[in-house]
């Protein structure tokens, strides 16, 4: 039934039952689990069920542990030399494919994204081993290349016929005196994307964080993590910094370099924005070096201006304060007219998201912002802290899945931990807002009635579109046409449909505009036929006989 | 430059691929069985698989791709993949009801050496597959070929699978469709009713993968050979196998099994190998050639003549899949251009014999089973006036400042290659008018003012 204001008046728990229904009684068990009708003031604490096996069969947005590590988090960094070992198919979908734009500083300067290396795999190396074949890669690759770093990752079948990437990555560090190292990202392990972030957090962590002895310069250092330069987003950020006096000494990893990731922990903050790909990272540096943690989000003006104000608020500097309160003041005079046009269209608007492991929390901010409600939301690959808040971590039950995926014992480094702040500090700055190490989590920001939906399926998509009929669905490329075949706007929110950047103010703009634009998009108007919409007047020119 | 690192010297490699001229298998499993008509290709493997196919497919098609996966756990990696096929296959059927579900396999349950074969059987004495639907395969191991032998592998699995001797011959003619695109698939189907010939095209993605948008979501929309139509096909006169590398292992395989003939034939790319296709299709049906396709052929001729000169002794590099390199090769001689570098990553003498004929009145004609750092290589020793490949060919043509026509999988930045067809007369016109305009567009951009030609 259509409300007054547009939206569509759908009960969410005639819908819960509906989708379970159809399922097996064991699909139905599981799946119950991972729907939750989102209540957080009425009833706070509700847990979800997350990161657990997919069901077989039933049409996954989840990619796999290779994805996540080599595509997701490796991928962007233009200097380390990355090969994949295995059959030619991993390297070729991983190729360019997610958008990380990098700008070298000079032309001279190393580039290698353009470039998919691979073991390309053949039938006599799955039988007899593939190590000779790795070793010899490795060098050719040295020859033609001459990257300070290389990195090794592993494929399915190479764990499986126990090809020892890691000694391989050792003796050819040896050999050509450059940091090769080894990732274990067969793509069978885990759930999803999410256990590659945590091997790729890990290998960076003892392999090449803290290498780097120069220490930057700067008053005001931090580190961006989980940002990855998907359609240019790295790039305004960096702008933004830059204006406001702040230095970003490492970016993980979009428009990355590895000299960035080796002085990583030179950071005085590190700042973390796609909390499930990266929180990894954060917690090692704040225990081996003491650089505390906070949670941010530069999606959207108003977050992006409350996160600025946080870190300001961390460096305890007037100076830094009215910079940043400077800029932010700049910027929302830019912004907000634009806002007041497009909410003219958009206010009311419904809008789902089913997508990542933070996105689809981070990009409601920007919904908000014009005026738009959520009805529904979930993630592909997060975990129960992503939804529910790191208060959560404690009462996660550890499954055979997460066992297999190694937990570093992270100490503090003889001479190069350094607490920023102390333990009072850290207290008073808590009490001023800036909370260390913490993150809400996607659900009690949701309204009360919503839909949360972990892992969602083609089938849950069908249904959830037929009933609510939202003005616009957020997901990836596989589901892109699938939805606007039904006629509604799809916004593809791992790639941006090659728009973007949509990070920080500049990028709130863009997206205002992209969303405004296809909602109001003059094609759905053409769908229907003109002889559907009307009686047609039929045989006009034909004589009666 | 984009591809700043790469060297004109080339150094021999024995053991590192650089931005390969091909992909694996499962990619182009997943493609043919989306040409069977209510089909659900299904993926036995880890999730990641499926997810890349599937993204690569939606990226070249801007369409629906769907399928399913075994979502492997290291669990299943260890004990076999059993129990998380037979669990898709029942959920399949609940939730989504195709006819077909098509399994192929990956490298990591062709390494564990999972009988898919076995398994379905299982699934079916638990009765997970309900009367009337049907679960094929194709073994699809990574490390074997390239997608293209992947398709190859599944449109094989359809021959095993379907079809039915029947006493009476049902006088049809197979065609095996090769790995083209919808529009494609249609073309030939037009050919043959143009030439009054029952023909079966298989796979047939036309109505899959360029459904129309009203509003109305399909999952399986109204395209793609239907199972009957794939159970006559061992009943058939002939079958024509439309590509050495994607077709004829199933013509080869329907031959045995049920005595159709066969022959070979290239992918009709170009005049020649439509005068052949045509040729074939004479023979086996006893039909002529309709006045309509032939005055498409002098049209394609008609157009050659005229634009002769634009073509004449230019330098072409090209790189893709051998059933469409060997056809366009040869177009591309007969239309007096010169494809001097030929590049696949896709395994075969064949592809290498073909080039040798095609190519020996062009000496200094390289080709070779390789990858696009190596073609790129030959370029920057010696430059070519135009480039053909698909998408990732774009680094190439912006570094090094070449004309670039988009031809092959995947095609990831333009639209159009789905919609209109390159087989036939008609679609080497469309051909010959892409490969004018993107020269006639060069030399308009770079002609000094004083010759910049009104008339062309």
């Amino acid at each position: 039934m259509k409300r007054n204001d547009g939206t569509w008046q759908v009960n969410p728990s005639s819908i819960k039952e509906n989708l379970i229904k159809r399922y097996s009684a064991k699909v139905g068990k599981k799946r119950a689990k991972q729907i939750v009708i989102n209540n957080p003031k009425s009833s706070p604490g509700q847990e979800i069920g997350a990161n657990v096996r997919t069901v077989p069969g039933i049409i996954t947005q989840r990619g796999c542990t290779y994805a996540g590590c080599k595509g997701v988090v490796l991928g962007p960094t233009r200097d380390i030399l990355n090969l994949t070992h295995g059959p030619i198919g991993c390297g070729f979908y991983s190729w360019l494919t997610r958008r990380n734009q990098t700008r070298p500083e000079k032309d001279t300067d190393p580039n290698f994204m353009p470039y998919c290396l691979s073991t390309d795999m053949q039938d006599e190396n799955i039988i007899f081993g593939g190590e000779k074949k790795l070793r010899q890669a490795v060098e050719e690759a040295y020859a033609i290349f001459k990257p300070r770093a290389i990195g090794i990752f592993a494929t399915c079948p190479v764990g499986l016929i126990g090809d020892d990437i890691h000694s391989v990555a050792r003796d050819m560090s040896e050999k050509l005196g450059i940091n090769v190292f080894g990732f274990s990202c067969e793509g069978y392990k885990g759930v999803s994307q999410s256990a590659g972030h945590h091997i790729a957090n890990n290998q960076l962590f003892k392999h090449v964080i803290g290498k780097n002895p120069a220490v930057p310069d700067g008053k005001y250092k931090v580190a961006l993590l989980g940002e990855y330069n998907i359609g240019g987003d790295a790039f305004v950020l960096e702008d933004m910094f830059r204006r406001c006096g702040i230095g970003i000494v490492a970016t993980f990893s979009g428009n990355s370099t590895y000299d960035g990731f080796a002085g990583a922990h030179h950071a005085d903050l590190n700042l973390a924005m796609c909390h499930r790909s990266i929180n990894y990272v954060a917690d090692m540096i704040e225990k081996k070096y003491g650089v505390p943690w906070i949670k941010v989000n530069f999606t959207g003006a108003d977050a992006t201006a409350k996160s600025l104000r946080k870190v300001a608020g961390y460096f305890e500097s007037a100076e830094l304060m009215s910079r940043v309160e400077k800029v932010i003041e700049e910027e929302m005079e830019k912004i907000r007219p634009v806002q007041e046009d497009v909410k003219l269209r958009t206010a009311g608007k419904t809008a789902m998201l089913f997508v990542g492991g933070s996105r689809a929390h981070h990009y409601q901010e920007l919904f908000r912002e014009m005026g738009m409600k959520i009805v529904a939301a979930g993630y592909e690959f997060a975990h129960r802290d992503d939804y529910e808040g790191r208060g959560v971590l404690p009462a996660i039950k550890v499954d055979a899945d997460s066992r297999n995926i190694e937990e570093l014992d992270v100490k503090p480094h003889p001479e190069q931990y350094r607490p920023r702040k102390t333990p009072e500090d850290m207290e008073r700055l808590a009490r001023a807002g800036i909370s260390f190490k913490s993150y809400e989590g996607m659900m009690p920001e949701m309204d009360e009635g919503t839909l949360v939906i972990d892992d969602i399926n083609h089938f849950e998509t069908e249904i959830l579109i037929e009933k609510y009929k939202p003005d616009i669905f957020c997901a990836g490329i596989k589901e892109k046409y699938v939805i606007q075949k039904m006629g509604i706007p799809m916004k593809q929110l791992h790639s941006y449909d090659y728009g973007g950047p949509y990070a920080g103010f500049a990028g709130a703009i863009n997206f205002y505009r992209d969303v405004d634009r296809m909602i109001g998009s003059k094609v759905w108007k053409l769908v229907v036929p003109p002889w559907e919409k009307d009686e047609p007047i039929a045989a006009m020119f034909i004589n009666p006989v | 430059m984009l591809l700043r690192h790469t060297p004109k010297e080339i150094k021999e490699r024995s053991a590192l691929t650089v931005n390969p001229a091909k992909t694996c298998q499962p990619v182009g499993a997943m493609y043919a069985a989306l040409g069977i008509h209510r089909c659900l290709p299904h993926s036995h493997g880890s999730q990641g698989c499926c997810a890349y196919h599937r993204s690569a497919l939606t990226r070249h098609y801007k369409e629906p791709v769907m399928a399913t996966t075994s979502s492997f756990t290291e669990g299943s990696s260890v004990f076999g993949g059993q129990s998380n096929l037979v669990e898709a296959i029942g959920n399949i059927f609940t939730l989504y009801n195709p006819d077909v579900i098509a399994v192929h396999t990956t490298c990591l349950s062709e390494t564990i050496g999972d009988d898919i074969g076995q398994i379905i059987s299982k699934a079916r004495e638990e009765g997970k597959i309900p009367a009337g639907k049907y679960v094929i395969h194709a073994n699809t191991p990574s490390y074997i070929g390239s997608h293209v032998t992947g398709f190859a592998n599944m449109v094989k699995g359809m021959v095993r699978y379907f079809p039915e001797k029947k006493a009476a011959s049902g006088g049809a003619i197979n065609i095996i469709a090769g790995w083209c695109e919808p529009a494609d698939a249609r073309e030939l189907k037009r050919i043959l009713f143009d030439m009054g010939i029952e023909g079966i095209v298989f796979p047939d993605t036309s109505d899959v993968l360029d459904t129309p948008l009203t509003g109305r979501y399909a999952m399986f929309p109204k395209g793609g050979v239907t199972v009957d139509r794939l159970k006559m096909t061992g009943s058939s006169a002939g079958t024509l196998a439309l590509g050495a590398f994607a077709s004829l292992p199933a013509a080869e395989e329907l031959d045995a099994r049920f005595k159709v003939r066969h022959e070979a034939l290239d992918m009709p790319y170009g005049i020649k190998a439509t005068d052949r296709f045509l040729d074939a299709l004479m023979r086996i049906s006893g039909k002529m050639v309709p006045v309509s396709l032939a005055d498409e052929r002098g049209r394609l001729v008609d157009m050659i003549s005229d634009m002769e000169q634009y073509l004449y002794k230019r330098r072409v590099a090209l790189f893709g899949d051998p059933d469409q390199l060997i056809p366009v090769t040869e177009f591309l001689v007969d239309i007096g251009m010169r494809p001097v570098y030929v590049v696949t990553g896709t395994p075969g003498n064949y592809f290498e014999e073909r080039m040798a004929g095609i190519l020996g009145d062009i000496p200094e004609a390289k080709f070779k089973h390789g990858d696009m750092f190596l073609l790129h290589q030959w370029i920057k020793n010696e430059k070519v006036d135009l480039l053909m490949g698909n998408t990732y060919g774009k680094y190439i043509s912006r570094d090094d400042d070449i004309p670039f026509l988009r031809f092959g999988f995947p095609i990831l930045d333009r639209t159009g290659h789905s919609y209109f067809h390159s087989v036939g007369y008609t679609g080497a016109m469309r051909f010959l008018e892409r490969i004018l305009n993107s020269l006639m567009d060069r030399q308009d951009r770079d002609a000094p003012e004083e010759s910049f030609e009104l008339v062309m």
